[in-house]
């Protein structure tokens, strides 16, 4: 907010105007109270329900018609917080969010970098094919296979310690596996890639790396900025998903908090609670955001590219 | 912010022209390839291309989510039926009207964010940050949200009230919830197609602005013939992404007014889920989703040729 101010205060004490510069600064003048008067719509509303969450419902609705909504004034407490670890075990919510998104990012970063490795750095016949197969799929939207994909996630099988298994439902696996493979994670691998002298692979030949080792030891370690991208265009949908795991979830054991807070409600809980909830599950992703903002800001940029 | 993410190394175009294939490394790149390709591969083909041809193939069936018995091919019997079913109709139109208003509304407001927030200045990254703050939030907690705000004693009526108007009802009127429902999904995305629009800002060489500038031309006619001309791929970009997530939208109506009042909010995707998944209706539902991936590749298809027709004719 001191950048704002100081911007605001440097673009107003300009001296020696002439008429054009004059109207010129009056126009920046106006340009800066649109930006501020943006802010506060974009700002606003996440304020209030930070701000909310610490209050009672009847100090919410009587703030509500004055500054007060968005300031933390009154009676506050740590009581809706407590109200959401009472009424539903959200810290076992949390933990399958955490464990599912962070599964789909890890596997997912390891899937497609090899995928994409051998797109762009090996040459094989059917390369070009394979990659416009897997371009073509971006225009796809996952609402269109949703329900194709639940009927058929249902009938596959599974191995793990206990045996053979039929039908994913319910399962940690049917939250993450499908996500792990994408197209748009390969392609900005492929992308940055290509983007790596080749030489680098010839001079480790010399050396007596194989392919595996080049991926490992000199393209990876050189892929820093398409991992950072990747990793965050992974973790935001897994983190945010709600369809799927809204279909293929029946076990509270199970549930990710973004369907739990949909339970939670059903509960006939406080707005404050509510409030309460939405802010655990919410800040620590803006506190990421504004902390590695740069690299956000980059990934979203990037999804543009391919337009 | 830098304007490209991916700027190759400079060596890299030197690098191109002096390639030369790596001598063998143990295996041949095709066996090395085809290890390294397997895993995308096969999680791709399960999870992606099968169930892609399974909705074509499910659409003409009466499979069921579970059933004991095996489904069997109906010929267009669920067309049929949902051709004749009113809420589809309805519903099709609510999300035909949710795209015809949210796209050229908020890719123009989002244009308008980038095109403030792309100055050099101090403090500039701060309006960047705060614009984007709702991109960041589940669209699952935005809904919670602000169907708080619009309740209605809530805090968009208490607002309206110090202006002395009564606000409605927002989500429990029929002809209020749609539009609620679209101002809040793009105050949502709108900072995400501001950054698409501010990296193809930043693609337009600065040149351009000063011989502009130089030739006398104002602010609105640097925008008419130098920005724009040069932002045609972002505007294909962006016309496209969001019309595809308009015609997706599912999670608002599910949290905030499951479909109602009176259909009025009811939408392709949310008609499929309440078949295929609570009715279990698969087969009834692959033929919504057939309908909507038909819609959608066309309406991309349409808007990749009106855009380029354009671009010809200039």
């Amino acid at each position: 907010m001191t950048d704002t101010l100081a911007h605001v205060a440097e673009s107003t004490t300009q001296p020696h105007h002439t008429a054009g510069e004059r109207r010129h600064t009056v126009r920046n003048v106006a340009v800066t109270v649109l930006r501020l008067v943006l802010c506060l719509v974009f700002g606003l509303p996440l304020l209030f329900m930070i701000i909310s969450s610490f209050k009672p419902d009847i100090q919410i609705f009587s703030d509500l018609g004055s500054v007060k909504a968005f300031l933390p004034v009154g009676d506050l407490s740590f009581e809706n917080y407590f109200g959401v670890f009472d009424r539903v075990p959200f810290a076992q919510f949390l933990l399958n969010s955490v464990i599912i998104s962070v599964s789909t990012v890890v596997l997912g970063l390891i899937v497609n970098s090899m995928a994409a490795f051998a797109l762009s750095r090996l040459q094989f016949r059917g390369q070009k094919v394979i990659l416009g197969v897997i371009l073509a799929t971006l225009i796809v939207p996952f609402e269109t296979m949703a329900l194709p994909l639940l009927w058929w996630v249902n009938t596959l099988p599974f191995f793990d310690v206990n045996g053979f298994s039929q039908g994913w439902l319910d399962t940690y696996q049917v939250q993450i596996v499908p996500f792990i493979a994408n197209a748009f994670s390969i392609y900005l691998f492929y992308q940055y890639f290509d983007s790596i002298p080749k030489e680098l692979d010839e001079a480790a030949t010399v050396d007596g790396a194989g392919w595996f080792r080049i991926y490992r030891s000199i393209v990876m370690p050189l892929a820093g900025p398409a991992v950072a991208t990747v990793a965050i265009l992974t973790f935001l949908p897994a983190w945010n998903q709600y369809l799927w795991p809204l279909m293929v979830v029946q076990s509270e054991e199970l549930r990710p908090a973004m369907v739990g807070i949909d339970y939670f409600k059903q509960l006939n809980v406080s707005w404050g609670q509510i409030m309460a909830y939405a802010s655990i599950i919410t800040v620590p992703v803006l506190v990421l955001f504004v902390a590695f903002q740069r690299s956000f800001i980059n990934s979203i940029a990037s999804s543009g590219v391919k337009g | 912010m830098s304007s490209t993410t991916y700027k190759p190394p400079v060596t890299a175009q030197v690098a191109e022209k002096t390639l030369h294939k790596p001598k063998s490394a143990g295996r041949s790149p095709g066996t090395v390839a085809l290890l390294m390709l397997l895993p995308a591969g096969v999680l791709m083909i399960t999870f992606l291309i099968i169930p892609i041809g399974l909705t074509f193939v499910l659409a003409f069936t009466n499979a069921r989510l579970i059933s004991p018995e095996p489904a069997h091919f109906i010929g267009l019997d669920n067309f049929s039926r949902l051709f004749g079913n009113d809420t589809f109709w309805k519903s099709l139109r609510n999300t035909v009207i949710f795209a015809v208003v949210i796209v050229p509304f908020q890719s123009a407001l989002a244009l308008g964010l980038a095109l403030l927030v792309n100055v050099k200045m101090r403090g500039v990254n701060f309006f960047r940050t705060v614009y984007f703050l709702p991109v960041v939030t589940s669209m699952v907690v935005v809904s919670m949200l602000w169907l708080f705000l619009y309740q209605p004693n809530g805090l968009i009526n208490a607002v309206l009230a110090k202006f002395g108007i009564q606000g409605p009802d927002w989500l429990g009127n029929p002809s209020t919830a749609l539009f609620a429902i679209i101002v809040m999904s793009a105050w949502q995305a709108v900072g995400f197609h501001m950054v698409i629009w501010l990296s193809g800002l930043q693609t337009i060489p600065g040149e351009l602005y000063e011989a502009a500038s130089l030739d006398g031309a104002s602010p609105v006619q640097q925008f008419l013939h130098v920005t724009w001309p040069g932002l045609r791929q972002t505007f294909i970009f962006i016309l496209i992404t969001i019309t595809i997530a308009a015609f997706s939208l599912f999670t608002q109506i599910n949290i905030m007014t499951q479909g109602g009042p009176l259909d009025s909010t009811s939408t392709v995707v949310f008609q499929a889920v309440r078949t295929g998944f609570a009715q279990q209706q698969t087969g009834y539902a692959a033929a919504i989703s057939l309908v909507f991936f038909v819609i959608v590749l066309a309406v991309s298809l349409l808007q990749r040729y009106l855009t380029r027709e354009k671009e010809a004719g200039r």
